[in-house]
This record gives C-alpha cells, structure tokens and sequence, in this order.
C-alpha cells in the first residue's frame, strides 16, 4: 500500500442527468508513468477534473499519498503535491520564464506582506537548473512567453509542474497543439521524468506517443474504466478496439 | 550579460538582439517631437523650443520653459502612477480625476487658517468648530483617507461584484463629482496654512512627483505586488490557477490609485491655495492618456512607470509647443485626442507585428 501514490475507488461524477464517469478505480505506483486513453467524452478530462480539485465528485473516495483527500479546489490540490498542465497552459503570456515558474509563490529576500521584494537571483538560478533538470531547451530566460512557440511554451509549462510536483504530474494533452520537433521536445522531458522517478498520468489521443513513453495503459469508454493493461500485453489494435467498444472491459461486462 | 547566461540546454542566443525596450521607442519619440519644434520654431518663428535666446539670461536651454512643462504635467503625472498600475492588471480607473475634486475639497477645509489679515476668514468652514490652523498632518491625513475609502470602493466593486472596471469607475467619477460639489455647496475653499501651502509651492510637485515614480516603479519590478500585477493584466486565469489571491490584489491596486489621486489633490490645492469644485475635470483622461503614451498597453500586462514619466513629458511638450507655436488652445484639445488614439493604434500593431515575428 505504500506505493500507492494515488488511488481512487467508485469515482463517480454526474452532471445532472449526464454519468459522465460511473465506478472509477484508478491506481498509480511510485515512479509509474499511467496512459488514459479515451474517445471524446469518455470520461478522461472528467476523470482528471474530480482529482485535482476542479469539480466536486458525486460519489467515491480518493487516497492520495497514503491519505484520503478531499480538495476543496485545484489550490489545495497543488499544495498537496499534484501539478497538472492543462490544456490551456496557464502561464502569463508578459512575464519572462523565471516568473511564470514563480508565479504564485515566488521566492523573496524580504517579507513585506504583498511588497515583499522578489528574490530575482535565486528564482533564475533555480529557473535554470529546473531546465536542465526536465533537459527544457529556451533560448533567453529573460524573454517574455509572448515571444515564443507553442513548443517552447508548453515546455515551460511542464518544466513548471516539474519544478514543483513533488508527489504527481498530471498532462492533459501536452502535444497536441504541436509540430513534430516540438512534440519529440515534450516527450524528451517525460522521459526525464520518469528516470527521476516521477510518477505521472498522461492523457492521449496518440498512440505511438503512449506506447513509447508509458508503463501502463487505462481506457475509459461511456464514463468506465474498460481497461487496465501493462504496455507488454498490450498492442494498438487492442487499445483501439477497448476504446471503440468492439473489446469489452471487465467493468462493462459486469454492469451489463 | 553574456551569451552563455542566457542559453538553457545548449541553446545559444544572441543578447544583442533583444529587441529594444518599449520605453526607449517612447523616448524616441519625445525626442523626435522636441526636435520637430525647435525645427518649427527656428523655421517660422525664428525662436528656440529649447534653448535660451535672450541674451539678459545666462542659461543653454530655455529653463523656464522646461519648468513649466514638468511643473503642468506632474500633477496629473501623480495620478497616472496609479493608472498605470490598473491598466497593468488590466484594469480602468475613469475616477482619479472626481478623487481629486472631492478630496481636494474636503482635505482643504480642515487646512484653513482662522484669520485672513485679522479679519475671521469668511471661507473657513469648521471655524465654528474652531477645526481651524490645524497642524498639516490632519489635511493629509483626511486627503489619504478620502483615497483610500474612494479606493476600496472601487476595488471592492471590480472584485466582488465582478462588474468591469470601467463602470465602477465612472460611477465613482460622478459619484466624487457629485460629493466636491455639496461639499461646500459649489463654494471653492480657500486660504490654507502656510504649512498646507508649502506642500505645492515652487518645484515641490516636481519633487513629489519623481518619488513616487521612483517608488512606484520599484514596487513593480521588485514586489510580488508588481509581479501579480502584470500577472493578473496578462492572464487572469492563470493567475488564478497559480493561486494568487485576484480579489485582494484588484482591491489593493485601486486603493493606491485613489490614494495617489488623493495625493495629487493636495499637491494641486496646495499650489493653487484654493480647492474647487471643479478641480480635476477631465484628468482622468490625461491620465489615462499619459499612460497610453507612455507604452502601458490597455489590453494589460504590460507597460512600466518609466513609460508613463516620459509619455507625461510627451504630453507637456505638446501643450507646451502648442503656446510656443502661438497655436489656440482649442487645438491642443483636438489633438491630445489624436494623439491618444494614434498611441492606442499603435500599441495594437506593435502586438500584431510582434505576433507576427514570434
């Protein structure tokens, strides 16, 4: 059990009439990387929403380091360890890397309420070695995000979660508002991850991205978990049919 | 800074060619306008815009005339400080300039003296009260709260309501208008203490004004405040992601702005030993403008106090060009709003070019 970094158990979440994820029991080890793979609507994003706070679950209990949590909003959830980069990014477009990597808790020499004075030196140096850490290329720390590419600003974006997610990374869809190179950059930086041991969820549409990076991999298919497969007894043709519904799942069989 | 500092991962990246700061565009073209009246006035007038020509005076440049035009656009310069800060969080403060009125007029009369050469002054409101010769800190002290209540009704409006800012604030500009009138019942307040009136005499405006630039542009380069502030005027949902508290921060950022509104009511009844109703009409606007010259982009997130100082030069170097050309006055008008728009115009393409570029 200690191993466990997150576990959820009849994950429920209905909007309204609408069972947009029914009985979820999710898993993920120390140093795991987990795929969730999915249709449209098939529950992922929600999923990923009633972990981390966004919305509150209908039903079902969640264990995150060892403890049952119950976070009242995406704050709390940070606090407690979990970084998700969301689709959206997040970051401000006028402020330089060091910023966005700071923002909302940035490191100060004085303590002065909100005029604390900012420690700029410390907030780049470890600006930077959090860029060498994820091996994040950015030309010009000092650059504002405005003047980047979609790549380079997702990168940040990551190398924030990373910077700061001492416990689990959750990517919605990191690369796909990306260019070949920028993809292969993005992934480069999960593989990062993972030889540091950091535990992640990734949500993807791509299959070859999934089955290079991940160690496992979970379908969800009408708000169900379909599947819970290790990449080595799996293969694309069988996700593909999990996720059409052509394969049935364990828990879909039993509801039915 | 050298180039190895800059390139993260093996990158190399050439430091000389960052683009240059936006500041140094504006002070281009404050250059540029200068030189195009002293061109004008050397051409039509044959008089100098800059340097001294009368031969009784012993100076290179024209002193008095470079005193004037700082002198005339500190006071408004005090209020666009402020703006300037609501604009970087994306905000619009359409009330600095009724801030002034109001607070001008009831800062001012509790800064009256008792007797106007032996005779009780017939302007003193409170001298049944005896609230007359006060020392200057009650003045002050009554200004900083007219600010800061006029502020936090503002901010609290912008952030709890969530109505835009741009109709709190102008409920505020007629509400403050409407308070600076029945103040005295459209009576102007006059005859303060010498305490009161040193406050804006000479180049004292000048003085205060330079300060609190230099404070305030501080405070935005190196405070979390001025951090969250081009922060929440970038993205305000990141912002509000990262957790930064949004409400508490837009409170705070419209209660300085009231605060420096009030201030430069002091500063302005000070220097004209008399507050009227009617003080400050249409400052906001100058404000505003002083701050779109300056570089503060409307759109928020970007934009620095440097800019402003230099955009409130622009703007006192027109008005000033516009007495040394001989032009009506009525011109200047029509031409500040020219200016202000052709300033909006052109922070709108510098974006898209450098959207373009990017």
């Amino acid at each position: 059990m200690s191993d466990i970094v997150l576990k959820t158990e009849n994950l429920t979440k209905h909007y309204g009439g609408v069972h947009a994820l029914q009985e979820a029991n999710f898993e993920l080890r120390k140093g795991e990387h987990v795929a969730i793979m999915g249709d449209n609507g098939a529950g992922k994003s929600t999923f990923v929403r009633q972990i981390t706070g966004v919305e509150q679950r209908t039903d079902g209990k969640i264990w995150f380091d060892g403890k049952e949590v119950n976070f009242a909003g995406p704050i709390e959830a940070r606090e407690a360890g979990i970084e998700t980069v969301f689709q959206n990014l997040a970051l401000a477009d006028d402020l330089d890397v060091p910023s966005n990597l700071f923002l909302g808790r940035e490191k100060v020499l004085f303590n002065l309420g909100p005029f604390s004075i900012l420690d700029r030196k410390a907030m780049r140096r470890a600006t930077e070695a959090a860029l060498i850490r994820t091996a994040v290329k950015i030309p010009n720390l000092s650059s504002t995000i405005r003047h980047m590419s979609g790549g380079q600003r997702q990168c940040v974006a990551i190398a924030r979660t990373a910077t700061f997610a001492s416990k689990l990374i959750i990517m919605d869809e990191p690369t796909a508002a990306l260019g070949v190179q920028e993809t292969a950059q993005v992934e480069n930086i999960i593989r990062t991850l993972k030889e540091n041991g950091e535990p992640l969820i990734l949500i993807s549409h791509n299959m070859r991205q999934v089955f290079d990076l991940v160690d496992r991999i979970v379908v969800f298919r009408r708000g169900r978990i379909v599947a819970n497969l290790r990449k080595q007894d799996t293969d694309g043709n069988d996700i593909v049919a999990y996720i059409t519904g052509a394969k049935t799942g364990q828990a879909e069989l039993q509801a039915a | 800074m050298s180039q190895t500092s800059h390139g993260i991962g093996g990158l190399s990246y050439d430091a000389k060619k960052r683009p240059w700061p936006a500041e140094f565009n504006v002070f281009l073209a404050l250059v540029i306008l200068v030189g195009a009246f002293e061109l004008i006035g050397r051409v039509f007038l044959g008089d100098s815009f800059l340097f001294n020509t009368r031969d009784n005076v012993d100076a290179i440049f024209n002193e008095q005339r470079l005193q004037i035009i700082i002198l005339q656009v500190s006071i408004v310069g005090i209020i666009a400080i402020g703006v300037t800060q609501v604009i970087i969080c994306g905000g619009i403060d359409l009330s600095s300039g009724s801030i002034v009125g109001a607070t001008a007029m009831i800062a001012m009369s509790f800064a009256q003296v008792a007797t106007v050469n032996g005779n009780p002054n017939p302007k003193a409101m409170f001298i049944d009260y005896g609230w007359t010769d006060l020392p200057v800190i009650v003045p002050l002290l009554v200004a900083i709260g007219c600010g800061l209540i006029a502020g936090l009704i503002n901010g609290a409006l912008i952030a709890y309501t969530r109505i835009p800012p741009f109709i709190a604030t102008l409920g505020m500009m007629v509400t403050a208008r409407g308070i600076a009138k029945w103040w005295s019942k459209g009576q102007p307040i006059s005859f303060p203490t010498d305490s009161f009136a040193a406050i804006g005499k000479g180049l004292m405006p000048v003085i205060i004004f330079i300060s609190l630039a230099i404070l305030f542009q501080l405070i935005l380069s190196y405070t979390r405040y001025g951090k969250h502030c081009y922060a929440i005027g970038s993205n305000e949902d990141a912002a509000r992601m990262s957790g930064i508290k949004i409400a508490n921060h837009k409170v705070l950022v419209y209660v300085i702005a009231g605060i420096l509104a009030s201030i430069a009511a002091v500063v302005l009844s000070s220097k004209n030993l008399t507050a009227q109703a009617g003080m400050g009409v249409m400052y906001e606007l100058d404000a505003i403008a002083m701050a779109v010259i300056g570089g503060v982009s409307l759109s928020g997130g970007r934009g620095s106090i440097i800019g402003t100082v230099i955009g409130s030069l622009i703007f006192g170097v027109i008005i000033s060009g516009f007495t040394f050309l001989r032009l009506d006055a009525y011109y200047q008008e029509m031409v500040k709003g020219v200016i202000i728009v052709g300033a909006v115009v052109l922070d709108q393409w510098r974006q898209r070019r450098r959207a373009i570029g990017a």
